[in-house]
């Protein structure tokens, strides 16, 4: 049924963020420390295990795929509530320490991105998978 | 027949947003191919409308959170708030193909830390220049080229002004804005093509939102390697900010 992976996403998403909470409280800081990125630690192990044990059939994956291919739409309405207008007031203050922060970051990926051993580039974008977004290339 | 309209739609807030988002990313699926012959990817552009709606929003409300204030609009904000921003995110990690994830570790970890401390010290200096001298507003305003989180979160622990906070927070926020708009155009400069770059990406660009809608906009496999790292980004932020990060820049202003 598509309920359970939907609520195996949801498990693995309140148990991590629970963790989340309780790593920031014993590191005593006012935050969420990892929660989103334990929670899909829990989710990849949970995927492996449940493949292992063959009860992952089609129907429980897209319970938790509708909401992996729903991502940029919600992000687009992140987007659409940003304070933008607080940024521009900023002035010139917010405007350069932010522009150049992220113009020395940038630098640091492309240099980080380019020693050791390099990632293997992901294969051209299969159009099949992106039937569920149409327009996005 | 309007006022019963605006009714239904208001009342159903989450539903409508649905809907509107569906029509925005359909629109920009035709700007990106019509404006741009598919080189500018439809969700960059999706994004960047997204942008200027919350632009409009806040114009028209004088509120904060950009179009979701507008109350025909209001479920734009359950829909794109940080419940169903993260639930989504954790989703994409079910395509993360493991071997990938556990290749990047040490690296992950190194970009998180230049990511918290190269913001901090060009947001520091930054507001040095401009005369803010004493160690609380540097290291408030430093705190927020981190992420508009670690900015108040840094300001509060030690005492900064409202008016500092809200320069901070502003900080952060023209950061996010920067990356989730830059990072398409600057894929290929940064090597943005592989799951370890995503990892050193989500590191090293910090605040979720701006590296979730970046690689959404580059390519929307690399989302939950970048989010995987980026999600420990504010809690390291708000764990150095007020402790090694401020006593550094007090140590360096003295007092």
């Amino acid at each position: 049924m598509v309920i359970f992976g939907t609520s195996l996403l949801a498990i693995c998403f309140v148990v991590g963020m629970y963790l989340g909470d309780l790593l920031g409280v014993a590191l005593g800081v006012k935050a969420n420390v990892g929660g989103v990125g334990l929670a899909m630690i829990l989710l990849i192990f949970a995927k492996m295990w449940l493949e292992s044990k063959k009860l992952m059939p089609k129907a429980t994956e897209a319970g938790v795929g509708y909401w992996g291919a729903m991502y940029i739409p919600i992000v687009v309405a992140m987007a659409a509530q940003q304070n933008v207008v607080v940024a521009l007031k900023g002035g010139w203050v917010a405007l350069i320490a932010a522009v150049v922060a992220f113009a020395l970051c940038a630098c640091c990926i492309a240099l980080l991105s380019r020693t050791g051993k390099r990632g293997e580039p992901l294969p051209p974008l299969d159009p099949a998978i992106l039937a569920d977004a149409p327009g996005i290339r | 027949m309007f006022e019963m309209l605006y009714k239904t739609l208001t009342q159903q807030g989450l539903v409508t947003a649905f809907a509107v988002v569906g029509i925005i990313m359909w629109a920009s699926g035709h700007l990106s191919k019509i404006l741009t012959n598919g080189r500018v990817q439809g969700s960059a552009i999706a994004i960047l409308i997204g942008l200027a709606l919350a632009y409009y929003g806040g114009m028209v409300t004088g509120k904060e959170k950009g179009l979701a204030d507008i109350t025909l609009f209001s479920g734009i904000g359950l829909m794109g708030g940080a419940m169903f921003r993260d639930f989504a995110i954790v989703a994409t990690a079910f395509e993360v193909q493991s071997s990938e994830a556990k290749k990047a570790g040490w690296i992950g970890a190194l970009s998180l830390f230049i990511g918290t401390v190269v913001p901090f010290v060009v947001g520091a200096t930054v507001a040095w220049i401009f005369g803010y001298r004493d160690a609380v507003s540097m290291t408030t305003i430093g705190a927020g080229a981190v992420t508009y989180i670690v900015g108040p979160v840094t300001g509060a622990a030690i005492g900064a002004s409202s008016a500092l906070m809200a320069l901070s927070i502003a900080t952060g926020v023209v950061k996010a804005i920067l990356v989730m708009i830059m990072t398409p155009i600057l894929s290929k400069f940064m090597g943005l093509n592989n799951p370890r770059s995503a990892m050193i990406f989500g590191g090293l660009a910090g605040t979720v939102s701006g590296v979730s809608a970046g690689l959404a906009a580059t390519d929307r496999r690399l989302v939950p390697y970048g989010a995987l790292v980026a999600t420990f980004h504010t809690g390291l932020g708000c764990l150095m900010g007020p402790s090694v990060l401020y006593l550094a820049t007090k140590a360096l202003m003295g007092g």
